[in-house]
């Protein structure tokens, strides 16, 4: 497996293809995944198509457990973001599974 | 939040591109993880989360409508694991902000 997809590697395709300055680039990609988290901590949803749906979700508290110790600790009350994967990428990613069975 | 409305936010907070700009922008970053992913890589960001795949072993499931068992093959499924500040932000705005759903969302 290569390494890592990161915001730096996405900043420099957006210069090589989409002809942005390096600085642009860079911010783009910064407010692109920052207005994500901005519509989701005001508790919109987040509906990419194609990609995917970034969604919310409330968690009552539920008893927990120290695995360690065995102590019963409860599990507080938090809201958390789940990722659907779309049909798009599902289906890209799927391919990459049949050639890994080919192997 | 749609993605035109992603590109729309984006747009209004920034002087220097047009819409247009954005749009392919926004659709190149989308494409750059998209391909990370089905080619096996992992997609990470600091502060937001990172996306990998996880294995399915395969598995016999079966039609709906005629109840035949059906053999499902392995396969791989897109998997997002938000970061820190992601699951803490997130988790703050509980007690002031209800969760709109996508469909009433503006």
């Amino acid at each position: 497996m290569a390494a890592a997809l990161t915001k730096a590697d996405m900043a420099e395709k957006l210069h090589e293809q989409d002809g942005l300055n390096k600085r642009e680039a860079k911010e783009i990609v910064e407010m692109f995944f920052e207005e994500i988290r901005l519509s989701l901590e005001t508790g919109n949803q987040v509906k990419l198509s194609g990609f995917g749906n970034f969604d919310l979700r409330d968690k009552n508290q539920r008893p927990g457990r120290n695995p360690k110790t065995g102590e019963e600790i409860p599990i507080s009350a938090r809201r958390v973001v789940t990722f659907r994967p779309g049909q798009k990428l599902k289906t890209r990613v799927d391919a990459y599974a049949g050639s890994v069975a080919q192997q | 939040m749609t993605k035109s409305e992603l590109i729309e936010f984006l747009a209004r907070r920034q002087s220097q591109l047009t819409s247009k700009d954005i749009e392919s922008a926004v659709k190149t970053i989308l494409e750059h993880m998209t391909q990370a992913l089905s080619n096996g890589n992992r997609v990470e960001i600091r502060g937001f989360g990172s996306f990998s795949l996880h294995y399915r072993s395969p598995r016999v499931g079966r039609n709906p409508k005629s109840g035949e068992p059906v053999s499902l093959p392995a396969k791989y499924v897109p998997y997002f694991k938000p970061g820190k500040q992601m699951r803490e932000r997130v988790d703050q705005s509980k007690f002031n902000s209800p969760i709109i759903p996508h469909d009433e969302a503006q």
